[in-house]
Formats: structure tokens, C-alpha cells, sequence
């Protein structure tokens, strides 16, 4: 027994940091994320780079990889939702009537918004689970019936306009508007400015006045999707779910309901980027969230999320969607025509299957 | 003799008017490595199923460890000391072996929101009972994709054994193995049946039940041929049972008694 013990020692040795880097699933996302910085420091004005730059790219980067968490944790899970982007729009218009025609304040209109996503999630998990059907094609299904309900609900809550105003309104003065809305830590920015540690104008007041608020939920729910993921028992069926439903049934794992709450997750997901980009934009319309469903997918695909299930990480799509954010907002800092936008992304993806693959395969030894 | 931990009387199983099992009996004592044996067909599987709580037996009785049992899901089962090591359903490749080994029974740490998996006793545990097996894990969190097929039957059947089973049933361990596999499988369930565990090895393969085998018993068209103690019967005989006798007669000697 002895000797085995010495030999298993020995043997652990043999792991070195970079084969246990190698076997993390963000590092394609992390490499990607190098490239393309490497990439904009070569070309792109320095400006980029600043505090305001990188606000500038932060913001649409956290709007799109809060959806890219939930969609992230839902193929490893073993399914997705092509529905989000619709998603969004359809809860867009829910808190907007919510507010607007209903007149509720934000303390009933989210949860009320929240709660009808995640009853829509339910019902996407109800039908993939009951019919054994891929979920591609319910939720492609939902992509459309979402959206089309969206335009419907918009013209009979306006009386024939495909756009809601007057949310700004509505809203003035809600004590929940700062969680959901505008910048946070205001006064630590304006702290800094005043001591000349960060740019300001010229009459004194910061450039950058706080930390956009979606950045912060952006934030904390990395963190938590990713204590989810890997430090409870909800994150060990997550991935058996995804991995081998059979297996995961015969070891005792609640597939069942891991799924339904998977579902639910990611539409609620989408109703909290909804619920934000609603209030900062003071309006809602049919076309919000347009073709998210995609960019989200290929965020979490970039991050290490295996297309069939069972592998993946939520610190990936974290990474994944910033380098949405960059190459997006980045053209506009460089001299590049800014319709090379897909031609990068599409590129990107491709890449990142590719090379997640090949890691894959080697690290578990999957032929 | 110890007493029987399971015994199994006249098990009847129809799927409508499909008769898959006509009146099998067979029980697993303590400490015993049990063979069951049959041909493709032979009603192995449904065997197995209703023992481990997938099929409820259309007549005849259960008792386990002196008292008749109704199974109504594979947790009955389970609950009752019975775990089945299935051949290929019981592993997920891309999960780390601790995860694999606890999957469904996560130990955790902290209460309410801050409830937790209690990784470093996990890894602990899965180190310890894999070195008990005759493995020895470079790492608790490598894949189990990259273990070989005996390894990853190991690990199956270590989980079982920490879990508290009485019973292991093990559907076909061997049949997807080479040599060297086999006979680290084979030498597993001889560790296994040493702590005083009740084996019962589901197998096609003669030669591997004469391997570890206490006792024989051959399945054919749902029904018991009987069953022997080792030594008591060659493997030529278990072969001819197996095959239902004489169809083989006839094919043995064209082809030189090699099947």
C-alpha cells in the first residue's frame, strides 16, 4: 500500500500549472481575449483603452453576457433557447405595459416582468421535456412566436405604434430605479475626479460619472453563475444533465427539474437585460434584443460551452461576450469599416469551435 | 452457508402477451459472487431490471434480507442495499471522477444559501477508495473520459460500495473489455466480494464467470437451467446450457470445439 501511495505521489507531480491551465474550459476565451486586446492596441486609438473606452465597450458587452450566463449554463445543461433575443423584446413589452398602461411601480412591475419569463421558460422546458424534441426547434419556434407577440402587444398597447414611450416618465423618482438604471458608486467617481485620478471635463465634473449599472449585474452574476457551477450540488447536476442524461438519471440526479430551471433561468435572464436596456432608454420596441439569441450562443460557445452539452464555464462566457464588446464598439476606434463587425465574428466562432474542440479531446482523452 | 441476502422465487415477468421471464429463482448470499448466465434473449436483462427496481415482477416474491419486498422505482432498490453497475450508463466522460463518483449524492458544507460542496472531502474520499480499489487517480479531478473501460467499471463499482450496497449487480462488466481490463475488473469484484458484498455478475462470457464465479446459474428463454457450485460443473457443460444444449452440439464439432 505503501508503494502505491509513493507512485501516486509521484505521479501528481507530473501535472504541471500549464496543463492545468490547458484544461480549464475559459481558456480559449481567455486567449481570444488577448488576441483581439493585442489586436486593438496595434490599431485602434488609445482611447480605447481608457477609463471612458472601456465603458464604452463594457456596457454592450454586460447587456449581451447577461444573456450569454443563462444561455451558457443552459447548454451545459444540454439544451438552448434560441428564444432570448425574442425573449427580450416580449419582456421589454411586458414591463413596459407593466409601467406605462398598468401604471405599477417598479417594485411590482419587475417581479411581474421576471415572473411572466420565467413562466414562458417553463413552458419551453414543459414542451422540449414532454416531447423529447431537440430544443432547437421549440425555442425556434418561440423565437418567432415571441417576437410576433411582441408587435402585436406593442400596436394594442399604443393603438398602432410598434414603440412605447413614456417609460421615463413613469418611473421618476422610484426608489428601486438606481439597482436597475444610471451609474453606480457616483460619488467615488466624482471623488476621484476632483483629486485628478481620473479624466474629467472641463468644468470638473468626471467623464466617466460611474460604473454603468449593467456592468455591476454583469459582475455578480459571473460570480454567482460560477459558484453555481462549480461549488453546489445544483452545479454537479447541471453538467451530468448536459453530459449524459441516462447516466445522470441512474445515478439520481433531478434531470427533470435541472432543465426547467434552466429554462427559467435564461428567460429571466433576458427579462433583467430587457428590464435595464427599458429604463435606460426610456422606450421599448419590437426589435429589441434583435438576433441576441446568436450572439449569445456564440459568446458561450466562445467561452468553452460544448454544443452538446456537459462542458463549459461561466467565467468563458463571461470572457466571451467582452470580446463581443470590443470588436464591436473597437471598430469604431480603428480605421476599419465597421461592416468587417461580422465578417470578425463569424471568423471568431469558427475559431473558437475549432480549437475548444481539439482541447477537448485531448484533455479528457475523448476520441 | 450464510443466508441468502436476496432470494428471488418464481419470477414471472409478461410485457403483454410476451413472456420474458417464466418462474426464475436465484439469491445472492453475503461475501458470494453469483454468475448469472445466458445467451442474448435469454431474459437477462429483464432479470436484472425487476431485481434493481426497473420492472415489477408480474408474479412471484422478493425478499430481501428476510422480508418480501415490493420495488416500485430503482430507488427502492437502491434504498434496500441493491446498486447496478450499468455497462456504458453509469459515467458522464466529461466530469472529473469525484464528480462521477459523487454525482447525485454531492456531500456539502454550510447551511441555507451558503450550502456548499465539501470538495476537499470529496476528493479526499474518491483518492481513498479508487487507492482501494487498485487505482491509483493521478488527480481527483481528471476526466473520466481518460480512464480505460476497466477503470472507469472500477470506479462505477467503488461508487456503489461506498454508497452502502449490500448487493452489486453488475449488467456485462467484462463484455466491452480486452484482456488486461477484464482481469482488473474480474480482480475488483474479487476484492469486493472479500468485504462481504454479494455479487451478482451478469455475463455471456464463460470463462470470465468461471473466473470469479462461486455459483452458476444459466438463464434460457426466461426460464433456470439450475444452478451449480463451482467446481461442480466444466466450463463445456455451462457452454451447452447456455445454448440450450444441443443446437451447439452440432455447431461445436464443425468448427472444432474452439466456440
Amino acid at each position: 500500500m505503501a508503494a502505491q501511495t509513493g507512485q501516486g505521489d509521484e505521479r501528481l507531480q507530473r501535472i504541471s500549472l500549464f496543463a492545468r491551465m490547458m484544461k480549464r474550459p475559459e481558456l480559449g476565451a481567455v486567449a481570444g481575449l488577448v488576441l483581439v486586446t493585442l489586436f486593438f492596441a496595434a490599431t485602434a486609438d488609445p482611447v480605447m483603452f481608457s477609463l471612458a473606452g472601456i465603458v464604452n465597450f463594457m456596457t454592450p458587452a454586460a447587456q449581451l453576457g447577461i444573456l450569454a450566463l443563462g444561455a451558457a449554463l443552459l447548454m451545459i445543461g444540454g439544451e438552448f433557447d434560441l428564444s432570448v433575443g425574442s425573449m427580450v423584446a416580449f419582456a421589454g413589452l411586458v414591463f413596459g405595459v407593466a409601467l406605462t398602461v398598468l401604471g405599477l411601480p417598479l417594485v411590482l412591475a419587475i417581479p411581474l416582468t421576471v415572473a411572466v419569463a420565467a413562466l414562458v421558460g417553463a413552458v419551453n422546458a414543459e414542451i422540449v421535456l414532454r416531447t423529447a424534441l431537440p430544443s432547437f426547434i421549440v425555442t425556434l419556434a418561440f423565437l418567432f412566436i415571441l417576437r410576433g407577440l411582441s408587435l402585436v402587444g406593442l400596436k394594442w398597447a399604443t393603438g398602432g405604434s410598434t414603440q412605447l414611450r413614456g417609460i421615463g416618465d413613469s418611473v421618476q423618482g422610484d426608489r428601486l430605479l438606481p439597482l436597475f438604471s444610471g451609474d453606480a458608486f457616483p460619488g467615488l467617481f466624482a471623488w476621484l475626479a476632483e483629486r485628478g485620478m481620473i479624466e474629467t471635463f472641463r468644468n470638473g465634473a468626471p467623464k466617466v460619472p460611474g460604473i454603468p449599472i449593467e456592468i455591476l449585474w454583469f459582475l455578480v452574476l459571473t460570480a454567482l453563475a460560477t459558484w453555481v457551477l462549480l461549488r453546489t450540488p445544483w452545479g454537479n447536476w447541471i453538467f451530468a444533465a448536459g453530459g449524459d442524461r441516462n447516466a445522470a438519471l441512474n445515478s439520481g440526479v433531478p434531470v427533470r427539474k435541472v432543465k426547467i430551471a434552466l429554462f427559467m433561468l435564461t428567460a429571466c435572464c433576458a427579462a433583467l437585460v430587457a428590464i435595464i436596456t427599458v429604463l435606460e432608454a426610456g422606450s421599448t420596441d419590437a426589435r429589441r434584443g434583435f438576433q441576441k439569441e446568436f450572439e449569445a450562443i456564440i459568446a458561450a460557445v466562445i467561452g468553452g460551452a460544448l454544443l452538446t452539452g456537459g462542458y463549459g464555464s461561466a467565467v468563458g462566457a463571461f470572457f466571451g461576450a467582452i470580446i463581443f464588446g470590443m470588436v464591436m464598439i473597437g471598430l469604431t476606434y480603428t480605421r476599419i469599416d465597421q461592416d468587417w463587425y461580422q465578417v470578425f465574428l463569424g471568423s471568431m466562432l469558427l475559431i473558437a469551435v475549432v480549437f475548444n474542440n481539439a482541447i477537448r479531446k485531448r484533455v479528457t482523452g475523448e476520441r | 452457508m450464510s443466508e441468502p441476502f436476496i432470494e428471488m422465487k418464481n419470477i414471472e415477468k409478461q410485457f403483454g402477451n410476451i413472456v420474458a421471464l417464466a418462474g426464475v429463482s436465484f439469491d445472492v448470499r453475503p461475501g458470494e459472487c453469483h454468475c448469472l448466465l445466458g445467451d442474448n434473449g435469454a431474459g437477462k436483462s429483464t432479470f436484472i431490471k425487476t431485481m434493481s427496481g426497473v420492472h415489477r415482477p408480474t408474479r412471484g416474491e422478493m425478499v430481501v434480507g428476510g422480508r418480501t419486498v415490493v420495488f416500485n422505482s430503482p430507488r427502492d432498490a437502491m434504498a434496500a442495499g441493491i446498486a447496478t453497475v450499468y455497462q456504458d450508463l453509469a459515467m458522464i466522460p466529461l466530469m472529473s471522477v469525484t464528480r462521477n463518483f459523487f454525482m447525485g449524492r454531492e456531500p456539502t458544507r454550510g447551511r441555507g444559501p451558503f450550502t456548499r460542496l465539501d470538495i476537499a472531502h470529496a476528493n479526499r474520499v474518491t483518492m481513498e477508495e479508487m487507492q482501494r480499489m487498485g487505482i491509483a487517480l493521478r488527480e481527483p479531478d481528471q476526466a473520466v473520459g481518460t480512464l480505460s473501460g476497466g477503470e472507469r467499471q472500477t470506479v462505477a463499482i467503488a461508487r456503489a460500495v461506498y454508497f452502502g450496497a449490500k448487493v452489486l449487480i453488475l449488467d456485462e462488466p467484462t463484455s466491452a473489455l480486452g484482456v488486461r481490463q477484464t482481469a482488473n475488473v474480474l480482480a475488483t469484484i474479487d476484492r469486493v466480494r472479500k468485504q462481504g458484498i454479494g455479487i451478482v455478475f451478469i455475463t455471456h462470457n464463460v470463462r470470465h464467470a468461471l473466473a470469479v464465479g462461486d455459483r452458476f446459474t444459466v438463464l434460457n428463454r426466461g426460464r433456470t437451467l439450475g444452478t451449480s457450485q463451482r467446481g461442480q460443473i466444466t466450463p463445456e457443460e455451462l457452454q451447452d446450457l447456455m445454448a440450450g444444449g444441443q443446437e451447439l452440439v452440432a455447431l461445436e464439432s464443425s468448427l472444432g470445439g474452439t466456440v
